[in-house]
């Protein structure tokens, strides 16, 4: 992926942050990390409306969500992200803990890139982030601009 | 992905998707995979037209997609499967040597999972699918209903 690309992790478990991030390095992915504690933290970067950390508008940006957040969950957030004509064009990969086939199908509808499963077993959670890890490190893996100021 | 899952390769050049099914199936992936070797090929197979192999009911897909296709493009089979409501389920992960940024953003846009660019080289090339071959592994694929359901798609 564009080595100046930013994976921004929208989750509350502060644990499960340090894990993705630590097993994300571990797999070569240098990228730079922002963690956001919640589904309103997430939307008001994007949506820059927040003062103090704002979405780059020279940057490239790929979105690890998880669904279960407080405040705005994670399908609140894919719909607002993929109704908004350049939002849209940010990766979204769902993290989740929540396997049902009715809920892998509402979020690939809603327009998620991916959706993935935490599992439930520590190493493999790990095993799992790392080989997504291994996945985004790729240098073919293209990630667009995205410019501009959210429309909604 | 389920073992269950159909994996699409619509490419036109025989040697690129004889290399990708040889590197999925080195990374573990187990599998079908079926061939398009045009867009119109890859569109007729979802959309259920045609004489060719058509799309099972409640089958779980997801396709691989080569940019420069005869007949039909690849950024044309991106937008009619991601105007259609049912088959925008589908992950489209397009692997094509097209790096060109206006590319990118408009299939970024127009809905692909990821965009990727084939690497030159052989063994790079072999190494990158293995790596796509990774990430097939621990994703969620939606299965897709009967028939499709765009407004004009049925006879």
């Amino acid at each position: 992926m564009n080595k100046d690309a930013v994976i921004l992790i929208a989750e509350d478990d502060p644990g499960h942050v340090e894990l993705v991030k630590r097993n994300l390095w571990r797999s070569c992915v240098d990228n730079n990390i922002l963690p956001f504690k919640d589904g309103q933290a997430i939307l008001d970067f994007l949506f820059k409306r927040d003062d103090k950390t704002k979405r780059d508008e020279k940057a490239f940006y790929l979105l690890l969500l998880d669904i279960r957040m407080p405040k705005v969950d994670g399908l609140e957030v894919l719909r607002q992200i993929k109704e908004d004509e350049e939002l849209r064009k940010i990766p979204v990969i769902i993290l989740t803990t929540t396997d049902e086939a009715s809920e892998v199908n509402r979020f690939y509808e809603m327009g998620c890139n991916f959706y993935m499963v935490k599992p439930a077993d520590y190493t493999k959670f790990m095993e799992a982030v790392e080989n997504l890890g291994t996945f985004l490190s790729l240098e073919g893996v293209r990630v667009p601009l995205v410019d501009g100021v959210g429309a909604c | 992905m389920n073992k269950e899952g159909v994996i699409l390769i619509a490419e036109d050049d025989e040697g690129h998707f004889e290399l990708i099914k040889r590197s999925l199936q080195r990374a573990g992936v187990c599998n079908e995979i079926l061939r398009f070797a045009d867009g119109q090929e890859t569109l007729d197979f979802l959309f259920v037209k045609g004489d060719g192999p058509t799309r099972e009911h409640d089958k779980e897909y997801l396709l691989l997609l080569d940019i420069r296709m005869p007949k039909i493009d690849g950024m044309e089979v991106l937008e009619k499967v991601k105007n259609d409501s049912e088959l925008k389920k589908i992950p489209v992960v397009m692997l094509t040597t097209t790096d060109d940024p206006r590319t990118i953003d408009r299939c970024h846009k127009l809905g692909c999972s990821v965009y990727i660019v084939k690497p030159v080289e052989y063994q790079d090339f072999a190494e990158a699918v293995r790596k796509i071959g990774l990430l097939l592994s621990v994703v969620e694929v939606p299965s897709i209903d009967g028939m499709p359901k765009a407004k004009g798609v049925l006879q």
